[in-house]
Formats: structure tokens, sequence, C-alpha cells
């Protein structure tokens, strides 16, 4: 099959719809079949790879865990907007240390999440085949 | 009377709503998404004047499980579901800004 690049904007927290919880099934499903997967958090986005998440007082699972896999499944290109970080008095010290194991250079872990400004980021969006929006 | 908001202040005007409408003796509840108003960010000046009359409050299983238990703007009281309903009690009619 072609590998097309996919890039999925996270624009909305993670419980109060389902947007969010869905967007990392439809991502898995992508990484299944193999395709150059890149991830977006803007807006409210960002909150969903906020460390620290903890569902239990509101009997919701706590998927934010998952995003610790995106590494096993090659996706390592998650871009978080630097503007939406900042408006929300967030930093990337606040964000989940998500990594993956660069098979290129000897599995040395590295980081997934790289902050970026809009304008990185609109250039980042044009460079891709498909860009899905949750 | 009780209000509650349950969406960012960020994403809809809900929150700029309720505050253009309610009367003095009103207190708001933040739920759901609405919690994110009660993080300090660049939206918290909206409530701020509220939050020190002690007239914000925060459910907080939202606040926990969105990541924000330490980044809460002052004055903002949390309650747990038994205080969500002594709200309710206490206050009377409830409104949601949804």
């Amino acid at each position: 099959m072609a590998t097309k690049k996919f890039m999925y904007l996270n624009r909305r927290s993670s419980f109060g719809t389902v947007y969010a919880i869905e967007s990392l099934e439809v991502v898995l499903i992508a990484a299944a079949f193999e395709q150059d997967v890149s991830l977006a958090f803007i807006d409210d986005g960002v909150y969903q790879i906020v460390e620290g998440q903890n569902a239990d007082g509101i009997g919701m699972r706590n998927f934010s865990k998952t995003f610790h896999a995106l590494g096993d499944y090659d996706i390592n290109k998650l871009y978080v907007s630097a503007e939406s970080l900042e408006e929300r008095g967030l930093s990337a010290d606040d964000l989940m240390p998500l990594v993956y194991e660069d098979e290129d250079d000897d599995w040395a872990e590295k980081p997934s999440v790289k902050v970026v400004s809009n304008v990185e980021l609109s250039k980042i969006m044009s460079e891709q085949d498909v860009c899905l929006s949750f | 009377m009780l209000h509650t908001v349950n969406k960012s202040s960020f994403e809809r005007n809900s929150l700029k709503s309720c505050l253009n409408t309610i009367d003095d003796t009103s207190v708001i509840l933040l739920i759901e998404d609405g919690v994110i108003s009660a993080a300090k960010n660049t939206n918290s000046p909206m409530i701020a004047d509220l939050a020190a009359q002690g007239r914000v409050y925060a459910l907080q299983g939202d606040v926990e499980a969105r990541g924000i238990s330490s980044k809460l703007a002052d004055n903002i009281k949390l309650v747990d579901y038994a205080g969500f309903v002594d709200l309710v009690v206490e206050h009377g009619t409830a409104v949601s800004w949804v």
C-alpha cells in the first residue's frame, strides 16, 4: 500500500467530548496500516497530553496513558502549538514526557513532542497529504 | 442562584454570557470542560473578581482529570459531587450554561 502523510489535528480537551479519544483510535488504525502519521495539538487539544491527569473522580478511563504507546507504533512526530500552550498558562514542562526509541541511532530514547509556533505548524500542515481535524 | 458552566472559555462563550447575565448574589460552578476557566490562563481575569468574593467553585474530579490541580487561579473553591449537591440545595434555582 502506498504510504501517505497523515496529520491529525487535535483541538479539544480529553473528556468533555468524544473527539479526543476518537482521534487516538484513528491514529492507531493509521499506524497499523503503516502510514506516515503526525499529530498536532492546538487550542484546547494541548490538554490531551498534560502530565498528571487523573480521571478517577469522574468515572472515565484515563486514556492519556495510551499516548505513551505511540512511540512503539513509530508515531513520534507530535507537534504542540506554542501559542495555544501560552494562552492556557502552560509550558512544555507541563506536558507528558513522551518518547520513542530511534532504531537508526542504536535505539536511543528521544522525545516525541515538539513545541512549535503556529507559523511552523502551518508549514508542517502544508507538507501533508491528508489533514484530519478532531 | 447557581450557575454551572461546562464549556471551555477558549471554545465557547458560555462563561462570558453567564458573567454578563448574573446578579450580585449568584455563584458559579465550573464543571466538565468549564474547569479550564479555573486554571491560571489568559481567560482567568474574566472570573478573578468573582473568585475574590468567594463565588467561584470548580468540580474537583473534573479539575484532576484534566491535570490542572496545581494551576488553579486564586480563590477558586473546589467541591466534590456532594458539595455540588449542597450548592444546588443552598442556592435554589440552578442555570446550566451549556
